[in-house]
């Protein structure tokens, strides 16, 4: 039979999802403990046991200094970062991209300028973010917005156009205005798509979180990581990195789930 | 004075002639049936008349007036495909005709005027065969039932005029069948004035009161943009119907309402 037709049965399907995983891990595992036997100081690899010590102390001790537990804390304030960045992108880049899709006068100026400002590196601008904004809050949340709401904006641009101009003749014919019709026939038809588009564009803003927080900033994922980097702390950053991962992994489900719950109607949903 | 005034109508788009010196009356009522070869303007002419576009040259009267430049409620119209909104339930496709007219800053009624709106759909939506499907979303719908609800959609808006852009190309026989006799007793009981594009001749011929072939009268194998087509045939059809509209046209109004909806 063809490779193209063999389907993996459920059970094989599961054992197929869970193999790299474990392979990944073995690997890591073996290498640890060869490095360890030969250095029982070597910070490189670190065993389970000294990031599992790493977690709790991290997790479950409060800060002498402070009085806060800091895995929390830091988890705490990152994604504070990044929720309000999300949301403030995710509106700015529904608007501008609904108007450019659906308003020919507002796609003409808004189309071009929104390609070029999506090709500048947003982390090229980060030292006039941290000029402009001063090195607080508003900094690190303008870099997200800045990083995501261009290629939001273009995504649902485009997302607006292949709406089929049937649907907004129909509209039209049904008295809409053009106000009512972005209301009620593209507004709907979008929001799923949006959710669809902040999934993909996750990755993109954690990065610019992590390089804000990695840059200035006094708490923070991204802060702890290169903070303990000087120490060679890599039974910190090991399961730092893997708890970020957790948690862009549990948000891009849960847009997932949202689409697929809010909009029964919409077929991409299943992908 | 006719209903619907075609005038000298030319299409171009750059140096292709789609329609050339198209003249034409339409009375109130006439339910045309638009027939001719692949991109001959059928379509064309459909979208002038629908607000699409505009003539190149010529003009389009509607009662004495010139057509107004977009598409508005006086026009209903139902496409092939893509009439329907996916994100709406059936009712919903419906009632948003009676919502966004009525409501023209949230374009969505509250309270008892979305109720009244809503029973007013689900009569009509009853009436075209989609009683039991009222919250079941267009993509669980088969084409068929898709093609019902974006005839009741339109009906609901009680346009004089009803634009049917090869509506049940994409249906089969049997089904086809059906959507005449639906569509025939709609038109029967409204004041409908039908533009039905098809490429079905025997469609043509059984459900209109007239049919009119366009087709190119010139061609310039050198150039085949040249020239455009022209209505070729007009043929006056099933004079029964035609003459049971006019009869009940001559009647007292009070008298022929109750004979239209009867």
């Amino acid at each position: 039979m063809r490779l193209i037709n063999r389907h993996p049965d459920r059970p094989s399907r599961l054992l197929l999802v869970i193999l790299p995983f474990a392979l990944v891990l073995l690997a890591y595992f073996l290498g640890s403990a060869e490095r360890l036997t030969d250095n029982p100081n070597d910070k490189l690899l670190p065993s389970a046991v000294q990031m599992t010590d790493a977690v709790k102390r991290l997790a479950f001790v409060a800060d002498t200094r402070t009085g806060e537990y800091v895995l929390w804390q830091d988890s705490a304030s990152s994604l504070r970062r990044l929720a309000i960045g999300l949301g403030i992108s995710a509106l700015a880049g529904l608007c501008l991209g609904m108007a450019a899709g659906t308003l020919p006068l507002f796609g003409a100026p808004l189309s071009p300028l929104l390609t070029v400002l999506s090709m500048v590196p947003p982390l090229a601008i980060l030292p006039i973010l941290f000029i402009v904004f001063g090195l607080g809050e508003l900094s690190k949340v303008m870099l997200i917005v800045i990083g995501i709401t261009p290629a939001l904006a273009r995504d649902l641009e485009q997302r607006t156009r292949e709406i089929p101009v049937e649907l907004l003749i129909k509209a039209q014919t049904l008295g809409a205005s053009t106000w009512t019709l972005m209301l009620r026939v593209i507004l709907p038809q979008l929001l799923p798509r949006l959710l669809i588009s902040l999934r993909l564009m996750l990755g993109s803003a954690w990065l610019f979180l992590i390089a804000a927080e990695a840059i200035a900033s006094t708490d923070g994922l991204g802060y702890r990581i290169f903070l303990v980097r000087r120490y060679l702390a890599m039974d910190v950053i090991l399961p730092y990195v893997v708890w970020i991962t957790l948690l862009a992994w549990l948000m891009d489900w849960g847009l997932k789930r949202l689409t697929q719950r809010a909009f029964p109607w919409y077929e991409g949903a299943r992908a | 004075m006719s209903f619907i005034t075609v005038k000298n109508v030319w299409q171009q788009y750059a140096d292709q002639v789609v329609l050339e010196g198209l003249n034409l009356n339409v009375n109130e009522g006439e339910f045309c049936t638009l027939v001719g070869a692949s991109g001959c303007g059928k379509s064309t002419f459909l979208r002038l008349l629908l607000g699409q576009e505009k003539a190149s040259r010529g003009e389009i009267l509607l009662d004495g007036q010139a057509l107004a430049g977009e598409p508005d409620s006086s026009r209903g119209v139902v496409f092939q495909r893509y009439s329907v909104f996916p994100h709406l339930s059936v009712l919903d496709n419906v009632a948003l005709g009676l919502e966004l007219p009525r409501s023209p800053l949230l374009g969505r009624l509250f309270g008892s005027a979305k109720k009244d709106a809503r029973e007013q759909a689900s009569v009509l939506l009853h009436k075209v065969g989609l009683g039991h499907s009222l919250d079941k979303y267009p993509a669980q719908l088969s084409g068929g039932m898709q093609q019902r609800l974006a005839i009741a959609q339109a009906l609901i808006m009680k346009p004089r005029v009803l634009l049917l852009d090869e509506p049940f190309g994409a249906l089969d026989p049997g089904i086809r069948k059906d959507m005449h006799q639906l569509l025939l007793e709609l038109w029967r009981e409204t004041q409908l004035t039908v533009f039905m594009v098809t490429h079905d001749l025997s469609e043509g011929f059984t459900l209109g009161t007239r049919l009119l072939v366009f087709d190119k009268v010139r061609i310039d194998p050198h150039a085949p943009g040249a020239y455009g087509a022209r209505i070729t045939y007009d043929i006056p059809l099933n004079s029964d119907r035609r003459a049971h509209r006019a009869a009940v046209d001559a009647l007292p109004i009070e008298l022929a309402g109750t004979l239209r909806t009867a």
